[in-house]
């Protein structure tokens, strides 16, 4: 299908990293069921590394494909890189992705963003809230 | 295996209509308005494609206007009405919740310009009833304009009671009949129809061509202006190719109709029963008064571009009103209209079928729809909330 690249359609024919993790470390859920998609995202962290992350997903093909490649990005990286990753980089990776379909990677650097701050609030790691989006006030719910 | 389950959007030409086509592109290419043999030969082929339709219809051949498709037609006969209407200083138009965008556009243009619209509520069976048109009418209504069938969920209005309370109430009645044309019997006469429209792609006949049936002395405005064909009321060159596919697309569909409808409403009824032992799952759209091949459900903590993405991987080609198909941010108006919340209208599925559709590809459709929504429900952390009883199911 024309509408995605091959990356896309190889990340949502394929995920990665699906499922969870039962002990994770820190969870993080962005967008609401209403507005048609959900991002789950589970980590497990050992020395400031994340050792190992899963991901769930309610949404279009690139909702999924941008969860699978973000959660391949981060693997594997320190904290601190992943809290660099940003939703252009997601795009970037899978090709691009049509312009409606943006807020997908923006919704997966959220929702790996949003699992760090749990594992900073469980662990009482200091932080500036600016770094950390607020999803459920953003423009494309509303 | 590929199956074309899509047949609502649009279908694949009958032979018989390429057929009826093929003879206007390079030997019988005259214009119709031209006074010589050539042109002459054009025309006599234009005459015979509308005394066609008009059979088909019910109605006169000189009640037949050809237009563009669907759309243009809807958009005629809507401002047609209106404009008539405010001559006599009539400005209200009934109409319903889940119409086509070529309808509610128009209607919200008008609304625009000062008009009054009543939707009628479709939450009940999915559909409405004459009770409600004939409660909605005022001494000021100017147009009923109610579709024969909807594209989406497939409920079939009560046309013929409808036409009667409009033909009592002397207020115009307008049908976009764009699913039900060349799928179920129509008599615009019987059924006291004043306007109504279809669409040649839908019967497997051409695209970009359709018709507007306007009863014989209803006034109608232009929306192209140019020329004189179509007496006067669609400006243009005529479409002389589509215009005969589409007539011999009808026909052939009109004669057929009884050996096939039932053959595909028995495929439509194996795989609503089939589908509706998904758990969680909801048939849309009226089951008794139903188009023949129209397939809906609502797959709860699931989206339906995936699905649809999924589907295709396995060869099924459908559609879905979820809003990640449609480019907005809002899944299907027909869907919230009938009473679905956002988070089950972002998982429907519809199946179109056709006469052209088989058993085995109903089959296949049957073994990997459930294994698809299943999978899908696997990854989706809304599904997992359901089963952990973190969120209530609605369906």
């Amino acid at each position: 299908m024309a509408l995605y690249s091959e990356a896309v359609m190889d990340h949502f024919m394929h995920p990665r990293n699906v499922g969870i993790i039962e002990d994770a470390d820190g969870v993080g859920e962005v967008g609401n069921a209403k507005c048609g998609d959900i991002m789950k995202i589970y980590l497990k962290i050992e020395n400031d590394v994340i050792v190992d992350v899963k991901f769930e997903t309610f949404g279009c093909g690139s909702a999924i494909a941008s969860s699978s490649m973000a959660t391949e990005m981060i693997k594997g990286k320190s904290i601190h890189e992943a809290m660099t990753l940003t939703n252009k980089a997601v795009a970037e990776a899978l090709d691009g992705l049509p312009a409606h379909k943006l807020h997908c990677s923006v919704l997966a650097e959220e929702a790996i963003k949003n699992a760090l701050k749990d594992y900073y609030d469980r662990n009482g790691i200091a932080y500036d809230p600016k770094e950390f989006p607020d999803c459920e006030h953003c423009a494309h719910c509303e | 295996m590929r199956v074309y389950a899509d047949n609502a959007a649009t279908t694949a030409m009958s032979q018989k209509a390429v057929d009826a086509m093929t003879p206007y592109f390079r030997n019988i290419y005259g214009n119709p308005s031209s006074l010589h043999s050539v042109g002459q030969e054009a025309k006599e082929a234009l005459d015979a494609a509308r005394a066609s339709v008009a059979r088909c219809l019910g109605c006169e051949p000189r009640e037949i206007i050809f237009t563009s498709g669907g759309s243009e037609a809807d958009n005629q006969a809507i401002l047609s009405a209106a404009r008539y209407g405010a001559r006599k200083k009539k400005k209200h138009i009934i109409s319903t919740a889940f119409e086509h965008h070529a309808v509610l556009h128009t209607l919200q243009k008008l609304e625009r310009e000062g008009y009054e619209v009543t939707y009628l509520d479709v939450k009940k069976n999915h559909n409405i009833t004459a009770q409600q048109v004939r409660d909605a009418i005022r001494p000021d209504t100017c147009l009923v304009t109610v579709m024969y069938a909807n594209n989406e969920i497939g409920s079939v209005l009560p046309i013929a009671e409808i036409g009667a309370i409009c033909k009592e109430a002397g207020v115009p009645f307008h049908t976009e009949a764009v699913q039900a044309a060349g799928h179920l019997h129509i008599n615009v006469k019987e059924q006291n129809i004043d306007m109504l429209s279809l669409s040649a792609h839908k019967f497997h006949g051409p695209k970009g061509v359709g018709a507007l049936y306007v009863r014989r002395g209803f006034p109608l405005v232009n929306l192209i202006e140019g020329g004189a064909q179509e007496r006067g009321k669609r400006a243009g060159t005529e479409n002389l190719p589509g215009i005969c596919g589409m007539a011999a697309a009808l026909q052939d569909a009109c004669e057929h109709m009884d050996e096939n409808m039932p053959r595909v409403a028995a495929m439509r009824d194996r795989l609503i029963e089939g589908l509706s032992q998904i758990p969680h799952s909801a048939l849309n759209g009226d089951r008794e008064n139903r188009l023949p091949g129209n397939v809906s459900f609502c797959f709860e903590g699931i989206e339906g571009e995936s699905l649809l993405l999924l589907l295709d991987a396995h060869g099924i080609c459908a559609s879905s009103g979820s809003a990640c198909t449609s480019g907005s941010l809002d899944p299907s108006h027909v869907l919230l209209a009938i009473g679905r919340v956002h988070d089950v209208a972002h998982g429907s599925l519809r199946l179109s079928l056709s006469e052209y559709n088989t058993e085995e590809e109903i089959d296949h459709i049957l073994t990997v729809v459930p294994q698809v929504v299943s999978y899908l429900r696997s990854i989706s952390p809304v599904w997992r909330d359901l089963q952990t009883g973190k969120r209530q199911y609605i369906l």
